[in-house]
């Protein structure tokens, strides 16, 4: 039986693997990824913090678990968005590297 | 009933508004718009004058803050209001009518007619008005309207100047009648002048506070009747067309100042301080315009100084006489004969084809003579000869003046002397001698439409001040105590300024007499351009530097230089790497969470 502090271990991991992916990597779609993964992190310890958050009954609460649905389908949108956005970016600019979007730079 | 007093005052106005949309279009129309409405006005006021007056008035609140504040507008008929509204319309029916022929050939014609009519309106408005605010609403108007008609000439610059400064140097007298409406109302609770009467009596134990007020609301006259030391715009004013110098700035609009004395009369006289102060700027303005009206050499600036003069004589009639109809006796005929003798002014310098230095006159009494004894006639009245209707008026105030202040009473006799020498100069000058100039040669009569009224208007400057005249419309009582030798004195002086003008100007070809200080002014011109080169030039110095170092400096450039420059620091974080901005944003959200759990 795996405690709360194993997943937010876990959870700490997809956070800081996503973190470190958006501040190194180049390609905006592998920052995207990234992106998602931090959001599902944090998604990840909701849930634990919910389960392991017993009633007066015993019993865990079920509420995160359901709003974590609403939020992963949000995010399907969200990301249906971004990678239109991304789309359109490499139409124009024909490259998808951060390093060349530096058009708003002083 | 009721409503005559409103058609009066709004006829003038409608045939103004009429004449400045359609009278561009037909000289007829514009003219014939403005004589009628102003002769159906006369007609009203005249049927007004013989009616008893009413018992009720029509009054609606313009501004109505419960007993805190209340506005009225509303229209007094009695007998002031019924007198000044019969001299008003009728002289200005009669000057309109002349103003046909004088401006016959000049430019603007619709726009001199509509100005006519609003100032017509703007009067009618000061005569009727039974309150401070209204009566100050259309003093204003009539200011506005005396700049307009000044300023009919535009394109000259001296016209310009001469409306601009009537305009300035009233709004000084107007401060200070505005200050003196807001004291007396804020004493008393009321703007209305038949309640102020009344309340003012409660108010008499602080006599400073309502001898101020009183001094301050005369300042209004001082600046609208052109009184010392703010007369210096009413000679000016004789750049505009010599029927508004005769309507406006002789007859009518500067009588306002005096009207307005009379109306508060009452008022005046519980106050003895301000008495005083009203009885020596009129006593010292009556003299010392006189003066400068002896040195003066166009025709229209010495009757602008005599009309300060005569102005003079009717505000130290305000303070000395025992009731307002002495004044106003005086401000009657005098209406008419110096509305008179601006016409014969105007007929001459229409005849010398707008030449008004009366040095190049001469010798017109055989070439205008229906002019030149009508001026005769307004001369005999202006300078006091018996039997003409000045006679009357002047030496009733004369011997109130006498009685109450002999210093300035004694003045005005002196005063009365050298009218009479100022004026029979210019008839000398004018109408005998020789030619001095190719116009006087060949100068013709006007014609009948400027010659009908000054028919019109001799007939009452000779008899205005005979007895029925005045006990139809006033109800004056002698003054008591008089020196016997007054009446003779001023006999004396009256023949002996006319034989000296004779005897000086019979055939002089130029003014034989030089005296520079009188001819000069006094000198007041010259110190007033003074002041205003030296002082209010070196304090538009200092508010320019006020305005370039500390306004636009100080408060505008500072700030935005320091925006700027923030500006300009924090731009360097925009490096253009999206990396870089997310390292800010989570060391950023750390920080501020290490802040929050570690506090």
């Amino acid at each position: 039986m795996p405690t709360l502090a194993n997943y937010l271990i876990v959870s700490g991991g997809l956070f800081s693997i996503g973190l470190v992916g958006v501040l190194l990597r180049r390609n905006i779609l592998i920052i995207f990824m990234g992106l998602e993964l931090m959001l599902n992190a944090a998604n990840l310890s909701l849930v634990a913090f919910s389960r392991f958050n017993l009633g007066q009954d015993g019993l865990p609460g079920y509420n995160a678990q359901v709003l974590v649905f609403f939020i992963i389908t949000v995010a399907a949108a969200e990301v249906a968005v971004g990678l239109a956005i991304i789309v359109a970016l490499y139409r124009m600019r024909q490259t998808t590297h951060v390093e060349d979007l530096d058009t708003l730079k002083f | 009933m009721s409503a005559i007093p409103w058609i009066i005052l709004f006829t003038p106005l409608a045939a103004a508004a009429v004449i400045l949309f359609l009278g561009r279009f037909s000289k007829p129309l514009s003219a014939g718009l403005a004589i009628g409405s102003a002769a159906a006005v006369c007609v009203l006021s005249w049927w007004l004058f013989t009616r008893p007056d009413p018992t009720e008035t029509i009054r609606f609140y313009w501004i109505d803050f419960g007993e805190a504040l209340r506005i009225p507008i509303g229209v007094t008929i009695d007998h002031l209001s019924k007198v000044m509204l019969v001299v008003v319309t009728t002289i200005a029916t009669l000057v309109f009518t002349y103003s046909v022929g004088y401006m016959k050939t000049e430019e603007g014609y619709w726009r001199y007619f509509a100005g006519l009519s609003l100032f017509l309106f703007s009067m009618l408005g000061i005569v009727l008005a039974d309150n401070f605010v209204m009566m100050f609403i259309f003093w204003e108007l009539v200011g506005l309207s005396s700049y307009i008609l000044i300023g009919h000439y535009f394109k000259k610059d001296s016209a310009a100047d001469a409306a601009k400064q009537a305009f300035i140097v009233n709004r000084i007298g107007d401060f200070g009648f505005m200050l003196g409406i807001l004291l007396l109302w804020a004493a008393t609770g009321t703007l209305v002048f038949s309640e102020l009467t009344g309340r003012v009596a409660e108010f008499a134990s602080n006599p400073v506070y309502l001898t101020v007020a009183c001094v301050l609301v005369f300042c209004g006259t001082v600046g609208k009747s052109a009184q010392m030391p703010l007369h210096v715009w009413l000679p000016n004013s004789m750049e505009g067309p010599t029927p508004v110098s005769s309507l406006l700035h002789a007859a009518t609009m500067v009588a306002a100042g005096v009207y307005m004395l009379a109306r508060i009369f009452p008022i005046l006289h519980a106050v003895p301080v301000a008495l005083d102060v009203i009885a020596w700027v009129g006593g010292i303005t009556c003299f010392a315009a006189a003066l400068m009206a002896t040195q003066q050499d166009d025709i229209k600036r010495i009757l602008a100084y005599s009309t300060i003069s005569q102005l003079g004589y009717m505000v130290l009639g305000v303070a000395s006489a025992t009731s307002a109809d002495v004044p106003m006796f005086h401000l009657f005929t005098h209406a008419f004969f110096k509305c008179l003798l601006f016409l014969c002014a105007g007929s001459v310098i229409v005849g010398m084809h707008h030449e008004q230095n009366i040095w190049k006159m001469g010798a017109l009494k055989n070439k205008m003579p229906f002019t030149f004894l009508a001026m005769v006639v307004g001369s005999l009245a202006l300078s006091g000869c018996p039997l003409f209707s000045g006679y009357y008026s002047k030496d009733l105030i004369i011997g109130f003046a006498v009685v109450k202040y002999p210093f300035l009473g004694w003045l005005s006799v002196v005063t009365a002397g050298l009218t009479a020498f100022y004026t029979f100069r210019l008839i000398f000058v004018v109408f005998l001698g020789k030619p001095k100039d190719d116009h006087a040669k060949h100068a013709e009569e006007s014609p009948l439409v400027m010659l009908v009224p000054l028919a019109c208007l001799a007939v009452p400057a000779w008899v205005a001040g005979y007895g029925f005249v005045e006990k139809m419309f006033f109800h004056v009582t002698e003054p008591e105590h008089v020196p016997h030798i007054l009446h003779p004195i001023l006999l004396v002086l009256f023949a002996a300024g006319v034989l000296s003008a004779f005897a000086l100007y019979r055939s002089a070809a130029k003014d034989p007499v030089s005296i520079p200080f009188f001819a000069n002014r006094l000198y007041i011109d010259n110190l007033y351009s003074w002041i205003v080169r030296n002082i209010q030039d070196g304090g538009a110095m200092v508010l320019s530097w006020a305005d370039r170092w500390i306004v636009d400096l100080l408060v505008v450039q500072v700030p935005s230089k320091l925006a700027w420059a923030c500006g300009f620091v924090l731009r360097f974080l925009q490096i253009g790497n999206i990396q870089a901005y997310v390292f800010f944003f989570g060391a950023g959200a750390i920080g501020l969470l290490y802040f929050l759990i570690m506090k």
